[in-house]
């Protein structure tokens, strides 16, 4: 005979018991569930997905980032968005800096084109999210995010920052505008 | 070894209610970390008030973003931290020696834990609130917060720590006594949270030391990624020492009301033993979209390995209203598939309190948490409002009213007073529980529009390219009905909070005191489950509604990819 206990008293000596019909349906279908969400993640969605989070990232120092920055800015700038640079790279490396309070440059990209952006922080960490698409990545400084882009969709997009950075955090924006 | 009678006389009394041994330094020790926690959660209840008021366009309460900023890293501070864990410790020192019917090991270690925890938690709140540490409960360097906050909550994490080690010497001790051979399923729940808590306010200690000794410049910086990394073992891993003792609670307050006996005590065992396999591991999914990891490490763990620890919460999902449904129908409540479940005691706030927030923590705070914590779609969820909604569900709707309705009983035991305001008390679960499922709601709609999480004014109004991005209708009436749900919550909270320092301060004094209804069976010896006749299952009411959550969650997570595969960006 199977005993049972309240959960505020010691169980008997025996209290292991085979599961009952109950319980083994419920288990089954609970693993056949785990399974297929963890089949969703590295199987199913690896193979269909267009959007991965398969980025790769690596250590840097704030100051050749910035350099790197800045270069890029020499090279492709085009004009001016409201008292930052405007960039509108070739297709390939583009850089964006967070830095207390906005992202540097505003870019300007081409729909349809492959990007890999270069993302870092020059002070504190931030958050890069880009709206409305709520596209969120963190930023580090000391760490260079690589993430390769491809806007399927013309528009302007505004990034705004998402991780606190400080007392001025809710004035951090940026701009990517996608051109067709 | 047992303790003589007069030798018990001299250290405790026996509880007119439960027949339980009360040592004396437990009750004093639990009454001032209850009193303590409560204090806490009035002060970080008073705060959630000005930020949802602020976080309301139309409003926008606080005209100060500094005050706001550190508003909002004190209210984190005091909800998260300090009320939880004071509370945590009231419960393991209840679980650890009343309940095993054993005088405290070392009640100076007891103090002393309370004291470190007691000092560290005012002094950094103090520090946070004077503007000396705006660093968000996070605290991310290299942000600048005063080495002093370092300090306090690290005094406060040693504190801790102190008083968990004690709870897990007073278990081995009742082992090595042989006073107890099994430990009850409420007590191994708690030693399940507390050896989480080992490993999390180890991970706290050793995330902060450094960026305590970057702001002291003994070294040079504390590496922020590598910061993030052993935060978040502090971060989420308390919040999973809160899932185990919530859970804990569940059992304990479903066997204090209807008499429940759990269908299979070795499943509900083999279900913690998952957390305390696999459950740290998801603690990386706070840093799915950070740079320093590799892609397969951060699948790899934040999928538990192929979901154990989900498969423990889904295993206690099931387990637990099975044996509230085998407890009733063995009451004769067998008239339909539900009768069961209505004829429970849902005016007793103990059992309310236990069925709402297993409800709310199951279907808002569970769902949510497993679907944005897959590596691919935190994409659109990391740092927006949804995952404040998340944990708001899982910790205040759900952990946060578990131990409300425990200490509805618990107060009244301890402290050999009448519950103060009986009537309210049955109210309050229900009126609390609105209030967090309009906000839960509310909040993760608009953060699933990308609204951002700890964010003073998202009219971005400073610059007209950016302005109006989050000027929508239906974010504005998202982010409206946000602040009205919190604001009901509150109300809900504010009634806890007189009910629980009513009764200890001025609830009417009686050794036996009036707790309302308890079950006979609480407290009964173990007995043989009543034959299961027929061909049907034990409890096809609960399979039922398992079947329907899970149903839920089905269609939840395909909503979510198919959301995810709509953005208008390839991305790799
Ligand atoms: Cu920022």
């Amino acid at each position: 005979m199977i005993e049972r206990s309240s959960t505020l008293v010691a169980p008997g000596a025996r209290w292991w018991s085979p599961l009952g019909r109950d319980e083994r349906l419920w288990f089954m279908v609970v693993l056949v569930w785990a399974l297929a969400m963890f089949l969703m993640i590295f199987v199913i969605w690896p193979a269909i997905g267009d959007q991965q989070l398969t980025f790769s990232s690596y250590r840097t120092d704030t100051a050749t980032f910035k350099a790197a920055v800045d270069a890029s800015i020499a090279a492709h700038q085009v004009g001016e968005l409201e008292g930052r640079p405007l960039v509108a790279p070739p297709p390939g490396d583009v850089y964006l800096l967070g830095e207390r309070f906005q992202f540097t440059p505003a870019l300007r990209l081409k729909k349809g084109e492959t990007y890999r952006l270069l993302l870092s922080s020059s002070d504190v960490q931030h958050g890069l999210s880009i709206q409305p698409d709520n596209i969120n990545f963190q930023v580090l400084p000391g760490y260079v995010s690589a993430i390769t882009l491809t806007p399927k969709q013309d528009g302007e997009y505004t990034i705004v920052c998402n991780e606190y950075c400080g007392i001025g955090h809710h004035l951090m924006v940026g701009q990517i505008a996608v051109v067709p | 070894m047992a303790l003589s009678g007069a030798l018990r006389n001299a250290v405790g009394r026996t509880c007119g209610v439960t027949g339980l041994f009360v040592d004396r330094s437990s009750e004093r020790l639990i009454i001032v970390n209850a009193v303590t926690a409560v204090l806490w959660l009035a002060t970080g209840g008073v705060m959630a008030l000005l930020i949802a008021l602020t976080r309301w366009p139309a409003v926008h309460l606080i005209s100060s973003p500094e005050w706001f900023y550190r508003l909002v890293s004190a209210h984190g501070a005091a909800m998260l931290v300090f009320w939880i864990l004071f509370f945590e410790v009231a419960g393991l020192i209840f679980g650890g020696t009343i309940l095993l019917n054993q005088p405290m090991v070392a009640p100076k270690v007891g103090w002393l834990a309370y004291g470190m925890m007691l000092f560290g938690s005012v002094a950094a709140a103090v520090v946070v609130l004077s503007g000396y540490a705006t660093v968000m409960f996070t605290a991310y360097p290299p942000l600048e917060a005063s080495h002093w906050f370092y300090l306090f909550i690290l005094v406060f994490a040693v504190g801790a720590l102190i008083a968990v080690i004690h709870f897990l010497v007073q278990i081995t001790r009742a082992r090595i006594t042989g006073r107890i051979r099994t430990l009850p399923l409420f007590t191994f729940g708690l030693v399940v949270a507390a050896i989480l808590a080992l490993f999390t306010l180890a991970s706290g200690t050793a995330a902060l030391i450094p960026a305590w000794l970057a702001r002291l410049g003994v070294i040079e910086t504390a590496d922020p990624g590598v910061y993030r990394l052993l935060f978040w073992g502090f971060g989420h891993g308390a919040q999973q020492v809160n899932l185990a003792a919530m859970v804990a609670i569940w059992y304990g307050l479903a066997s204090l009301m209807v008499g429940a006996r759990p269908i299979n005590e070795g499943l509900s065992r083999l279900a913690f033993l998952l957390y305390v396999l696999f459950i740290q591991m998801g603690s990386m999914h706070h840093i799915l979209v950070d740079p320093g990891l590799s892609h397969w490490a951060r699948g790899i763990n934040t999928s538990y390995f192929l979901y154990a620890a989900v498969m423990g919460s889904m295993i206690h999902a099931f387990t637990i209203p099975a044996s509230v449904e085998v407890a009733q129908r063995e009451k004769g409540h067998t008239g339909s598939l539900f009768a069961w479940l209505r004829n429970a005691p849902w005016g007793s706030p103990g059992f309310s309190a236990f069925a709402l927030s297993f409800a709310m923590f199951g279907i808002l705070g569970g769902i949510s948490g497993v679907i944005m914590g897959g590596i691919q779609l935190n994409l659109i969820a990391h740092n927006t409002l949804i995952v404040p909604a998340h944990f708001h569900m899982t910790v205040v709707a759900g952990t946060t009213l578990a131990f409300m309705g425990i200490s509805y009983y618990l107060v009244p035991l301890i402290t050999r007073r009448d519950l103060f305001l009986p009537g309210w008390a049955k109210v309050q679960p229900y009126i609390f529980t609105t209030g967090m499922l309009i906000f839960g709601i509310a909040m993760g709609l608009a953060g699933h529009w990308g609204v951002p999480r700890r964010h003073w004014d998202i009219s971005l109004s400073a610059y007209p390219f950016a302005a109006g991005t989050f000027d929508g209708p239906r974010i504005q009436m998202a982010l409206a009905i946000t602040a009205l749900g919190a604001t009901i919550a509150i109300i809900g909270g504010t009634m806890y909070v007189i009910i629980a320092a009513g009764t200890v301060f001025l609830g009417k004094r009686n050794d036996v005191p009036n707790i309302g209804h308890v079950d006979a069976g609480a407290f009964a010896p173990p007995a043989p489950a009543a034959p299961h006749v027929g061909r049907g299952f034990e409890a096809p009411g609960t399979m039922t509604l398992a079947m329907t959550w899970l149903a839920l969650f089905v269609v939840l997570y395909a909503v979510s990819w198919y959301e995810f595969s709509s953005i208008q960006w390839g991305i790799r």
